[in-house]
């Protein structure tokens, strides 16, 4: 056999840094603490629940090639399911993540399977239309707040056994938001270089060429959006907890387009793009805000850096460039 | 399969039709393709090869006429249906995957025609099949030495190869190949000859072609479309003596589009 596809994948080059991040990560509130840090375990819970959001968007971005603008229709959607909830007096963690999941991928469903009938401009065109009809429901909603948002007395309560985790407490939301953003990753780790990984890919290079030799595109992207939104989904339910509140800027394009920026800072179609783009620019944002007012006139500049600079994002910055390979 | 003596076409197509606008594209077709054939349909330039063959594909709908294939009415299934089944197609202009290595073209192609795609967590990889077809595949191309390459690092002639490649790693029963020998020098020309050669012994090829020369070496029966119409269909050496075709197929430049 000749060694062609032997390429090195060095399993344990690959693990070491995930690992070394995972275990920061683990130990960063006691870190904090240490320092009398306390504050800014906040900034953290945030980084992980947009990097969840971000890498849920870049699953369909990236992996799918789907340069989808309505994105924060299911963040959205999530921290209102959630925030609803909570405001009848429904605390059941459980049923918060069950109604989060099952409202988003429903949404998911619906948007997607008129968008995917769409290309290019159209679908860029047709996601922010969705998003932003769900927006200004969200403002005409009186009941639930209307223009000025929700706010939320209580939190998700999930009882393990004897115990209950109340994520009113910032280090159990923290470890909760941190164990699905981990799970995420895990599982876009384990999806790209599967059967249904590479085909998703395949239909991202060139969807004709790859109906042709026999996948069903429409419906693979379908999955993928399906997915996709659903873990959005539960990134703004972890959002509503984090913040006590929700506003229809929830689901406004900026929310999609903070988003984007993340991916694209980040490292498209990259495991841990959503996660660094989300770090650094909320980083930088917290960095900047206290030294300047004109926060975003730099963040800017670091965007535009990054997309000449580095095209495969800042992750793509210490990761050596590879034969084109889809795994 | 029923063991009848005269078995039925392989693909029997009646009055397809395709309108864009005022313009009849495809007008009333009939085209039947056996097993085991090479059947060549050739054309001036607009003569409506390239919109059946998506038509064929499945990549445009048809507004009227059958299209049946292995005994069943394809007419409106979706592509990815027809493919599964045993109808796969090349593309004009080359389709590859460009993240993808040559081998791994090979694989997906295999892939997208074996078993479920819908495992997300085991790395194809470890599905030995895919491989091994995709391996058998890249020596029959002549692309052995190849196999780790990015698609940007082939020939042009290479990037033809492995485009019909792709569409016979599904085993199909029948390939449409669509002009495989466009833009190509002597020696290559020469070489995907050799490749249709060893491709027709496993499957039956609809070969839409320009260069005529290769057009009456390969196929077993040649179909001339002209505006839309199939205007002879034959032996080559029958529809080559056809006076109707003469004046339509060399007439094309003074003649109507």
């Amino acid at each position: 056999m000749a060694p062609i596809e032997a390429k090195p994948l060095g399993l344990r080059g690959a693990l070491l840094l995930p690992l070394c991040a995972l275990a920061i990560a683990i130990a960063l509130p006691f870190v904090l603490r240490a320092f009398g840090l306390d504050f800014y375990l906040s900034l953290a819970s945030r980084i992980v629940v947009y990097a969840i959001a971000a890498t849920s968007l870049n699953l369909v971005l990236g992996y799918a090639g789907l340069v989808s603008f309505g994105h924060a229709a299911f963040f959205g959607l999530g921290a209102y399911v959630t925030a609803i909830m909570i405001s009848e007096g429904v605390q059941s963690g459980p049923l918060h993540l069950a109604a989060t999941i099952a409202v988003t991928a429903l949404a998911a469903l619906v948007i997607g399977a008129i968008s995917l009938r769409t290309r290019g401009v159209y679908f860029i065109m047709i996601t922010l239309a969705f998003a932003q009809m769900l927006f200004y429901l969200a403002n005409s909603v009186k009941g639930y707040g209307g223009d000025e948002g929700l706010n939320i007395r209580a939190r998700s309560l999930f009882s393990l056994g004897p115990y209950l985790l109340d994520l009113k407490n910032p280090l159990a939301l923290y470890y909760v938001a941190l164990a699905v953003l981990v799970i995420a990753l895990v599982a876009l780790a384990r999806f790209a270089p599967s059967r249904f990984g590479r085909a998703v890919l395949a239909l991202r290079d060139d969807d004709v060429r790859a109906e042709a030799l026999g996948f069903p595109t429409y419906r693979y992207k379908l999955v993928v959006f399906v997915v996709a939104g659903a873990l959005g989904g539960i990134a703004g339910a972890l959002s509503v907890n984090l913040q006590g509140y929700v506003s229809p800027n929830a689901l406004h394009w900026t929310q999609s387009g903070t988003l984007m920026v993340m991916v694209i800072l980040g490292g498209v179609a990259t495991v841990s793009g959503g996660l660094a783009g989300a770090a650094v620019l909320l980083l930088l944002q917290e960095v900047l805000a206290t030294t300047t007012e004109h926060h975003e006139f730099w963040t800017g500049w670091v965007l535009l850096a990054v997309v000449l600079f580095a095209r495969q994002g800042i992750v793509g910055l210490w990761t050596r460039r590879r034969a084109p390979s889809l795994s | 399969m029923t063991g009848t003596a005269t078995a039925a076409p392989l693909l029997d197509v009646r009055g397809l039709e395709k309108r864009f606008g005022g313009l009849v594209a495809t007008d009333r077709v009939d085209l039947r393709v056996d097993g085991g054939e090479i059947h060549a349909l050739i054309g001036p330039n607009g003569a409506g090869k390239t919109t059946l063959v998506a038509q064929l594909g499945g990549q445009l709908a048809s507004d009227r006429g059958t299209i049946v294939f292995a005994g069943d009415d394809i007419t409106a299934w979706p592509t990815h249906r027809r493919a599964r089944h045993g109808l796969a197609r090349s593309f004009q202009t080359t389709r590859l995957f460009r993240s993808a290595s040559v081998i791994d073209n090979l694989a997906l192609a295999v892939q997208a025609v074996t078993g479920s795609n819908l495992d997300a967590w085991r790395p194809a990889r470890r599905d030995r099949a895919l491989f091994e077809r995709a391996r058998e595949l890249l020596d029959t191309l002549g692309l052995g030495a190849k196999a780790a390459h990015a698609i940007d690092q082939l020939s042009h002639g290479e990037r033809r190869a492995l485009e019909v490649g792709m569409t016979f790693a599904s085993r199909p029963r029948l390939l449409l190949l669509d002009e495989p020998m466009a833009g190509m020098g002597r020696d290559e020309s020469a070489r995907m000859e050799a490749l249709i050669g060893v491709v027709r012994t496993q499957c039956a090829v609809l070969l839409i072609e320009h260069d005529v020369d290769a057009v009456f070496r390969l196929a077993d029966r040649v179909s001339v479309l002209v505006g839309g119409r199939v205007v002879a269909s034959g032996t080559p050496g029958a529809v080559r003596s056809d006076p109707a075709v003469i004046a339509a197929y060399l007439g094309d430049d003074a003649g109507a589009a």
